[in-house]
């Protein structure tokens, strides 16, 4: 008996030891692709069209999901926060908790998550389709580089897209909050606008907002352009490959989140 | 799709994200003070400024005049020194009296001014005489458990 659990235990290590080295091995490819992205970029910026066609389909096209949920986020958080907040008299800043909360948070892990379900799993099941048609070799034998034509113009365009989207997230947010709040439960609008002007810095808050939302948009265009370039060339590695976007990029944004957050709100107030 | 009509949706859409940004930074963020600050700095010093923060409103009856600029500690006098930077148009006599005030219970902590009827008026740089300090809870608490016990002792 001893003798087959050791060997239930080896065999259980070695599985952790390869999949570890595997994952390992993935990352190392990810960075070096990352790297050849960037280093094909300039090509992708001299035929600016290639990347203002993709920043169509990844954000101009992503408009309607984000401005709908962005307006109901903030509907709902009106909501919900005046509820909790009139018990302590506080109803009045009703407008600090929503738009602190929209711009600091919700906006940038949001819009990101949508926009890595919406944009970034499109993105890959391309790359992935062109991949297993046989495109991307193709280019390659005419001397026409795949990374330069077709990964990082997609690249670029959704590093462009997700602050604007975020952006606009927030703002579509801070209006439903102000629907909601002014217009249905009757705050006074000048307490509404003036606590969350006192509230909200441009520096503190706004900008550090947008350079999460530039971190997301970086990451999960990354992910979204590397999963499609590297998924198997068949119906079924590209379909995965699109899953693996979306769970990857998800978990990616709420991570780096945690840590942007750590870093950006450790002195908040102080 | 047609070239004009794919600039035409991109210049919407990047035109439109700015337009949010803008409208997060001058509606949400007040990034309308930025830059030159407008209007002229009074100093108070105060023996205790309770929960007072930086870039809490000034305000004379009620009406927010400005925003404190800076708070410092005067280890010469133990004082706290509170810098505010008042709003131009907005003029004190040089009598006013500055104290440290919260709207509510909860509420948010900010200096009031009450002008006095002296004719002279501050002006920049001015310093604020005479000033009232925060209401420390715990202080408050303290000094009520203490004249209860002098007051069960006396009977």
């Amino acid at each position: 008996m001893p003798s087959t659990l050791a060997a239930g235990m080896g065999q259980f290590l070695r599985r952790v030891g390869a999949g570890t080295a595997r994952f390992i091995g993935r990352l190392g490819f990810a960075a070096r692709f990352f790297v050849a992205v960037l280093a094909h970029s300039p090509g992708a910026f001299r035929r600016i069209q290639l990347t203002l066609r993709e920043i169509y389909f990844s954000g101009a096209l992503s408009l309607v999901i984000i401005l709908v949920s962005g307006l109901f986020v903030g509907m709902v958080l009106a909501l919900q926060g005046y509820d909790v907040l009139q018990r302590y008299g506080a109803d009045e800043s009703l407008g600090v908790l929503v738009a602190l909360s929209l711009v600091r948070e919700l906006g940038p892990v949001v819009a990101g998550l949508l926009f890595a379900s919406r944009a970034g799993s499109a993105m890959t099941a391309e790359i992935g389709l062109m991949k297993a048609t046989e495109q991307l070799s193709a280019m390659e034998m005419m001397a026409v580089d795949p990374l330069a034509r077709v990964v990082a113009p997609r690249f670029w365009g959704g590093v462009v897209s997700m602050p604007l989207l975020a952006s606009l997230f927030s703002t579509l947010g801070i209006f439903g909050a102000y629907l909601v709040g002014v217009k249905l439960i009757d705050i006074d609008a000048g307490a509404f606008w003036g606590n969350m002007q006192a509230a909200v810095d441009f520096r503190q808050d706004i900008v550090n907002g947008i350079i999460k939302s530039f971190v997301f948009g970086c990451a999960v265009s990354l992910i979204a352009v590397f999963e499609g370039y590297d998924a198997n060339p068949t119906a079924e590695g590209v379909s995965s490959a699109t899953t693996r976007t979306v769970v990857e990029s998800s978990l990616a944004i709420l991570a780096l989140d945690f840590v942007l957050t750590v870093f950006m709100f450790r002195g908040v107030g102080v | 799709m047609n070239r004009s009509t794919l600039d035409l949706w991109v210049g919407l859409f990047v035109t439109i994200g700015i337009g949010a940004i803008l409208f997060l930074a001058l509606k949400v963020g007040n990034l309308t003070t930025v830059g030159s600050p407008a209007g002229y700095r009074l100093e108070a010093n105060f023996d205790n400024i309770g929960g007072l923060k930086l870039r809490a409103p000034v305000k004379a009856a009620g009406v927010v005049v400005g925003r404190v600029e800076a708070i410092k500690f005067d280890a010469q006098t133990y004082q706290a020194v509170v810098a505010m930077r008042i709003d131009r148009g907005y003029e004190f006599t040089s009598d006013t009296i500055a104290s440290i005030l919260t709207s509510g219970l909860l509420g948010e902590v900010y200096i009031g001014l009450d002008s006095g009827g002296d004719t002279k008026m501050l002006g920049d740089g001015g310093k604020i005489a005479k000033t009232q300090s925060g209401i420390v809870l715990e202080k408050l608490i303290g000094q009520f458990l203490i004249n209860k016990a002098s007051e069960g002792s006396a009977k």
